[in-house]
């Protein structure tokens, strides 16, 4: 079992963490943060293997990984 | 449930100020986590460039001094020179380090100052508005090459780490990427031999580093990537050029 944290005020939407999911598990949502740009979200979480791709390619340290 | 993944502590709170999928985040991450690791934590100082990492001093935890554009590895020499037991690097840009600070590196790499640069080869002059430069690939647009550049007019693209693998002064030199999860794994480890020869006090160690500027080549994050695993890549071969093992 693994778990992300997406710290959604931090997200700038660029998309590097989708393109990196092996599980295609991310995606960017209809939702805008304060700073107007559309934050990335997670579809199934159940599914997530925990492998940390995500965060390696995230620029601004959005997303953390626990397992 | 186990910690994977958290920002490190050798990071600030502060919100990066860089253009939505530009991958110097990622390496300023990196470099964070490697000074993390090494137990580097009070006794480290970085110098940062004139460039879109200019504000480099408000993102790292550590004692930060901003340098003259391209003067960064002289500016580092000092530091290391006057407080030896610092670890001392700096962080440049590809205009800072191989346009108007090409004098400061050679010579601080050919003295063999016991720093880390670490170079961010994005073929651009990214805060300035994209114009060409030293690495700007032939046939890549830019403001002051708005057709390609054009080897006969403008000169051909400059290898820095081939260039200072020439050098005796220098004892690591690797040039990695940072396109796909797996690549970041590895510019990490290199980062980490890097800093790792500058702890051990063998030489001038210098890690350049393949990332984007999506805003500034008119692409988007993704096409970005791809830009660097290909046309990059291929013009600026991944690996170790130099290692002084002893
Ligand atoms: C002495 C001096 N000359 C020129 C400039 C203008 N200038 C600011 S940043 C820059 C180039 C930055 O490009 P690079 O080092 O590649 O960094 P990037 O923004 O691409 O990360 C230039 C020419 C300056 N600030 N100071
Ligand atoms: S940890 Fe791995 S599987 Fe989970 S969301 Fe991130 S990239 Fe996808
Ligand atoms: S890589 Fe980071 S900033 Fe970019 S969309 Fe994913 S979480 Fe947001
Ligand atoms: S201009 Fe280019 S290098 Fe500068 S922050 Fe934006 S994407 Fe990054
Ligand atoms: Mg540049």
């Amino acid at each position: 079992m693994a778990k992300i944290t997406i710290k959604k005020e931090s997200c700038k939407g660029c998309g590097l963490c989708v393109l990196s999911c092996p599980k295609k598990l991310l995606q960017i949502s209809g939702t805008s943060n304060k700073n107007g740009y559309f934050v990335v979200e997670i579809t199934d979480m159940k599914a997530c293997i925990g492998c940390a791709s995500c965060a390696m390619m995230c620029p601004d340290c959005v997303i953390s990984v626990e397992k | 449930m186990a910690v994977v993944f958290e920002k490190t502590k050798m990071l600030t709170d502060a919100p990066l100020h860089y253009c939505p999928g530009c991958t110097h985040g990622i390496a300023h991450r990196l470099v964070a986590e490697v000074l993390e690791e090494i137990g580097a934590e009070g006794h480290v100082v970085g110098v940062a460039p004139v460039g879109c990492a200019v504000f480099a001093y408000n993102y790292f935890n550590c004692d930060m001094q901003e340098a003259a554009h391209g003067r960064a590895p002289a500016v580092a020499t000092g530091i290391k020179r006057v407080t030896p037991q610092n670890i001392v690097f700096a962080y440049q840009g590809d205009g800072d380090l191989a346009s108007i600070g090409m004098a400061e590196i050679v010579h601080a790499a050919a003295r063999g100052e016991k720093i880390t640069v670490i170079f961010i080869n994005n073929t651009i002059y990214g805060m300035t508005g994209g114009q060409m430069a030293p690495t700007t690939l032939i046939g890549e647009k830019a403001t002051t090459c708005i057709y390609g550049r054009d080897a006969e007019k403008n000169g051909n693209p400059i290898k820095m780490c081939e260039l200072l693998a020439t050098l005796t002064g220098p004892s690591y030199i690797e040039r990695v990427a940072l396109y796909d999860a797996a690549h970041v794994r590895m510019a990490k480890k290199a980062i980490k031999k890097a800093f790792t020869h500058q702890v051990e006090n063998r030489g001038f160690s210098f890690i350049e580093i393949l990332s984007s500027c999506p805003t500034n080549w008119g692409m988007t994050p993704e096409q970005a990537l791809a830009f660097v695993k290909t046309d990059m890549q291929n013009f600026y071969p991944l690996g170790v050029f130099k290692e002084v093992t002893e």
